[in-house]
């Protein structure tokens, strides 16, 4: 039972098998990032910038057609511009960076959505706004995992730095000139992982499987890296769950395993013993312990 | 006593508005000063000007045996984000970046040091405590130990006493005098004149411009306080545009 169910469609098919090591390098990759986009209170970045990928790709691929290079060679430059530009009219001018990220989003997102429209109508393009998990070929499952290990090293390198950044940017910049590059360093990281996201979930799918993780760990642990732990597992295991919904019921897949992580961040909700809405309504312990 | 910190016709600003108009004066090594005077006179902005977060728009701040990095900078409202999954312990290790780094490793006798910082701010057994779940005084003291972890030369303290008990404050006065006991260079803008006069030996008069700096005594006047406030309104119209230029 339980082999033909969770089991033996990874044994029996290698488009399944290889749906779950793309899925897992991006659980590895991206849910630490969008841990840090959640602490930083910038979970809607993360949003806007999947936007700001779609004119990159699409130019990509009226270039070179569906190619993998092309499409995410566009994708990095259209995220790393918006990430830029937006980044230093907040540092030169009085617009804050919600509103400059916003408008330079915006505009890459039109003008994304003009160049499909005038060479679209291709059902090719539908893979770069939901993604292929289940024809991943193996140029994209090197590129998949390349991104998670370069964006776990990297992380790794500016963890502390980051942590800071985010936690007091003030006493950061008072004591050291690592601020604004641990900003960019930060942000680069998400347009990466982004655009692998989006080769396998699409560009829409590509920031569930990095907030959603990341929101359902808060509830469970106190600190950064008991976080960043708990949102890879939930990434995992909703990976493999919500696979495994979409061949047993065949749903599309991108959607599905979102949807699971969206059921793990409600049961964390309300389950969830850091904060959680149970754990809110039991007797408080008393303070000092 | 030599200068440890001059200021050189040191104009400083937003946006190319002055918010501080030439001034010109030094801060003694050693010395425990407060800058005082009116709202919108600047005090802050002349702290940013000596941490370099703010460069001049004129003139130049001068360090003389002080090195710019054994500087220790607490803001007036510290933009800490209390939602950040930290506790005591981590906060006040973060004053041990001069030492290690972004990658150095955090040795025995540093965590002895942190362990000691908090101590001495009256937060023992706060260590695990998550910083969210601190009042506004307990957070104070231990932005104060992360302080005494920076081991600083030079310690800038922006209304630190600003909403703060009065037991925490007398506390952190303690503080205060033994690092000037020890010869550290403290500036502290403050509003209270009476703490002023108790624990600050010499004063620095601000009003956009510099008012008067020496003895405490000697600068805390009713006349020099008059003069401060007719200067300030003198120069009326906003000190610098709102939003992102006054944080």
């Amino acid at each position: 039972m339980i082999w033909e169910t969770v089991l033996q469609p990874f044994a029996d098919f290698g488009f399944m098998r290889r749906a779950l090591l793309g899925c897992i390098a991006i659980s590895v990759g991206a849910t630490p990032v969008g841990v840090f986009l959640m602490l930083r209170r910038m979970s809607l970045t993360g949003d806007a910038m999947a936007h700001a990928i779609l004119p990159g790709a699409a130019v990509g691929y009226l270039v070179a057609g569906l190619s993998l290079g092309a499409m995410t060679v566009g994708g990095l430059i259209a995220g790393m511009a918006v990430a830029l530009l937006s980044g230093l009219v907040t540092r030169v001018t009085a617009l804050r960076e919600d509103a400059s990220l916003a408008a330079f989003y915006l505009i890459s997102l039109a003008l994304g959505v003009l160049i499909v429209s005038t060479r679209g109508s291709n059902v090719d393009l539908m893979h770069v706004l939901f993604g292929t998990v289940l024809a991943l070929d193996d140029a994209a499952l090197i590129l998949l995992c390349s991104i998670a290990s370069v964006s776990l090293l990297t992380l790794a390198l500016v963890f502390r730095p980051l942590v800071l950044e985010c936690a007091d940017p003030q006493f950061l910049r008072s004591v050291s000139t690592l601020s604004a590059l641990t900003h960019f360093v930060f942000l680069a990281l998400v347009v990466a992982n982004l655009v692998a996201g989006f080769h396998a979930l699409g560009t829409l799918m590509a920031v569930g499987i990095m907030i959603l993780p990341a929101a359902a760990a808060r509830f469970w642990a106190e600190t950064v890296g008991g976080m960043v732990f708990g949102a890879v597992v939930v990434a995992m295991l909703s990976s493999v769950a919500g696979l495994l919904l979409s061949y047993h019921y065949s749903l599309p897949s991108g959607p599905a395993i979102i949807l699971v992580a969206g059921v793990a961040y409600g049961l964390s909700l309300v389950l969830g013993p850091v904060g959680g809405i149970v754990a809110q309504a039991l007797p408080r312990r008393p303070l000092n312990t | 006593m030599s200068g440890a910190l001059s200021f050189q016709d040191l104009t400083l600003g937003y946006d190319r508005t002055p918010a501080v108009k030439n001034v010109q004066t030094e801060i003694r090594e050693g010395s425990l000063t407060a800058v005082v005077g009116p709202n919108g006179a600047g005090k802050s902005t002349l702290l940013k000007g000596v941490v370099g977060t703010l460069t001049p728009l004129g003139g130049r701040v001068l360090f003389n045996n002080i090195k710019r990095d054994k500087l220790a900078y607490l803001p007036q409202q510290s933009k800490i984000d209390r939602s950040f999954p930290l506790c005591v312990g981590d906060l006040v290790s973060m004053g041990l970046w001069r030492r290690i780094g972004a990658f150095g490793q955090v040795r025995r006798r540093d965590r002895a040091r942190v362990a000691e910082a908090i101590a001495a701010v009256g937060l023992d057994g706060f260590g695990k405590r998550a910083i969210g779940s601190l009042s506004g005084g307990q957070l104070q003291r231990a932005l104060f130990a992360r302080l005494l972890v920076q081991d600083a030369q030079l310690v800038l303290l922006d209304e630190p006493f600003t909403a703060i008990d009065a037991r925490t404050t007398a506390d952190l006065l303690t503080i205060v005098r033994l690092w000037h006991d020890e010869g550290r260079t403290v500036i502290a803008v403050l509003h209270d004149h009476d703490t002023v006069r108790r624990n600050f030996p010499d004063t620095l008069m601000l009003a956009r411009e510099l008012v008067a700096h020496g003895p405490t005594p000697e600068v805390l006047t009713a006349e020099n306080q008059f003069r401060a406030r007719q200067m300030c309104e003198a120069c009326a119209g906003p000190p610098h545009t709102c939003g992102r230029s006054a944080a």
